[in-house]
């Protein structure tokens, strides 16, 4: 383990009954550094940080946060890191203020540091007018801020913000990176951030892990991993029963990569859309496939995550979601 | 942890009104109602002198029934997980939420006893009869306080929550002598009546404050009512183990 590093992940596993939720996740995070972890709901991203955090054991496996072994050193590492669940963690009932002072108190930190420390991350996240106003009146962004400021009360030097900006408007996500980016440069933090969003993990994240059904299949910086996925995606809507068929003949074409079928649909990558279908459409047709509709675009979270796990990001949303309510 | 939980609750203005004005309400109604059935109030001067030990005792038992909803919503709003992702101890996590049971029934019985004051209710028993009536009250909130949370956690639902609570609520209710005395109950409820931790609470707080006697039952009561907190609230407590294993 490398001293810059503030997060070590070796092969986490954790089961809950049947289902395997992390199968062996490991990745680094150095001192200093914004990471994000990225995938669909259900791929493991909160369950990783639970680990990370101490709220729950790896059943296998090993991490260190802030060079405290989780495990082994629970409270060491909680002094060390601030959490910011998926939801509000607020207390609604409290005034911001409150929230931050009852946060710092559970936290040691000793009074008078506390409340000048309560005051400046109050102008830190921009809610110093609304301190003590009851957080049931916040916005969702306001809430979000709070909750961020709970996570920085005792000056932790790892953050975790799990899903920042789930739930937020374009508007308030837009200020959210604004104040995050913000943060790690203030307050130099490493921050391990989980999204769904890709273009949050792109404008945020200095790293990015893309997670899996409990894996990390690929790891890097976001233009590496776009650059990956240079080219464009084009989706086929065929005739029912000639996916196979048609599968051989559109990867036979020069230029189409990764071509796969499911059900009804096709998937192709090609240099250039605009270009390529009308290869495919005579191509298709005068072999006898029918086809219903032809769309391209520009590479999405669907095809970073298509092209390096195979499935499909919404699939597998709707996998997750149906495992979840038998 | 406790600082937190009462400081939320002095923010709700209308709920400490319901709270304050509900057992008043109780007071009035049953004292009006059963106080023409003078076999009911079993040797007391009034109708209303009998009744209040009793509605002490019933506002806090269902005060420590219902508190579990409190950890539902915390839990629901992942501020247990924040609280977890520090270095508090894990125990007072769920043990502030036993102990504000306490101090809410502690309050409300004491704003009680000051209206029965006025209506004329006379304290037999003296100081110590009014420190039992309280120490029941805040004890008898926490025995269901202790399993109200309990059942939160392992459910963490509300709607089941609601259910659970009208499910225990009204049959305990009257399997004690909150409402009459023991003595007009059918022989199998009273039987049964041995068993219920509320009935612990309004004997001890009746023999105390009614008719200043039976002492020694009084501290009887008393300690059933500790080992019941106690019992409840390692329930509470392996509960919530059980919460943090399904993280």
């Amino acid at each position: 383990m490398a001293a810059a590093d503030a997060i070590v992940a070796e092969g986490l596993e954790k089961r809950y009954g049947p289902v395997r939720a992390l199968a062996g996740v490991t990745f680094s995070v150095r001192a200093g550094e914004v990471f994000g972890l990225l995938g669909p709901n259900g791929a493991g991203k909160s369950t990783t940080v639970r680990v990370l955090t101490t709220l729950t054991r790896p059943d296998a496996g090993r991490a260190f946060v802030a060079g405290h072994d989780v495990v082994h050193e629970p409270n060491r590492v909680r002094r060390s890191i601030g959490y910011v669940p998926q939801e509000s963690g607020v207390d609604r009932e409290a005034t911001g203020r409150e929230n931050l002072l009852l946060q710092g108190r559970i936290q040691g930190v000793p009074g008078d540091e506390l409340r000048r420390r309560v005051d400046e991350l109050l102008d830190l996240v921009g809610i110093a007018d609304a301190a003590d106003r009851v957080v049931r009146g916040y916005s969702g962004g306001m809430k979000r801020r709070l909750d961020i400021a709970l996570g920085l009360v005792h000056r932790p030097s790892v953050l975790f913000l799990d899903e920042p900006t789930t739930g937020l408007d374009p508007e308030a996500r837009a200020a959210m990176w604004v104040e995050v980016e913000r943060l790690a440069e203030q307050e130099r933090l490493t921050i391990l951030l989980t999204t769904h969003y890709l273009e949050e993990a792109d404008r945020l994240a200095e790293r990015v892990a893309i997670v899996s059904r409990g894996e990390i299949v690929v790891e890097g910086p976001p233009e590496a991993l776009k650059r990956d996925l240079r080219g464009e995606a084009v989706t086929v809507e065929l005739g029912d029963g000639q996916g196979a068929e048609a599968a051989g003949i559109v990867d036979a074409l020069d230029g189409a990569t990764e071509t796969t079928v499911d059900g009804r649909l096709l998937r192709t990558r090609v240099p250039n859309g605009a270009q390529a279908v009308p290869a495919i459409l005579s191509a298709l047709e005068g072999s006898g496939v029918r086809v219903e509709s032809v769309t391209t675009h520009r590479p999405s979270l669907d095809d970073v995550y298509l092209h390096y796990t195979g499935r499909e990001f919404a699939a597998e949303d709707v996998a997750v979601d149906g495992k979840a309510a038998p | 942890m406790v600082g937190r939980q009462l400081r939320n609750l002095m923010r709700e203005p209308i709920w400490i009104a319901l709270l304050l004005i509900q057992p008043m309400i109780w007071l009035l109604l049953y004292g009006q109602l059963f106080s023409r059935v003078p076999s009911l109030r079993g040797g007391a001067g009034s109708y209303i002198e009998f009744l209040l030990p009793g509605i002490v005792v019933m506002n806090a038992f269902f005060g420590g029934t219902w508190a579990g909803m409190a950890m539902v919503t915390d839990l629901d709003r992942h501020v247990v997980d924040r609280f977890l992702a520090t270095p508090a101890s894990r125990l007072s996590i769920v043990l502030s939420q036993v102990v504000r049971s306490g101090l809410i029934a502690f309050i409300q019985a004491i704003v009680i006893l000051v209206v029965g004051f006025a209506l004329g209710v006379r304290v037999h028993g003296g100081v110590a009869g009014v420190v039992v009536l309280l120490v029941a009250a805040a004890l008898v909130s926490m025995v269901f306080s202790g399993v109200s949370h309990g059942i939160a956690l392992l459910v963490r639902r509300e709607a089941t929550m609601i259910a659970a609570s009208n499910f225990v609520g009204l049959p305990l209710m009257f399997l004690s002598s909150i409402l009459i005395t023991q003595r007009v109950m059918p022989h199998w409820m009273q039987e049964l009546a041995r068993f219920n931790p509320v009935n612990w609470g309004v004997r001890a707080a009746r023999d105390a404050v009614v008719y200043d006697r039976n002492w020694d039952g009084v501290g009887i009561d008393l300690l059933l009512l500790v080992a019941a907190t106690a019992v409840t609230s390692a329930f509470a407590t392996w509960t919530f183990r059980a919460y943090q294993r399904t993280l």
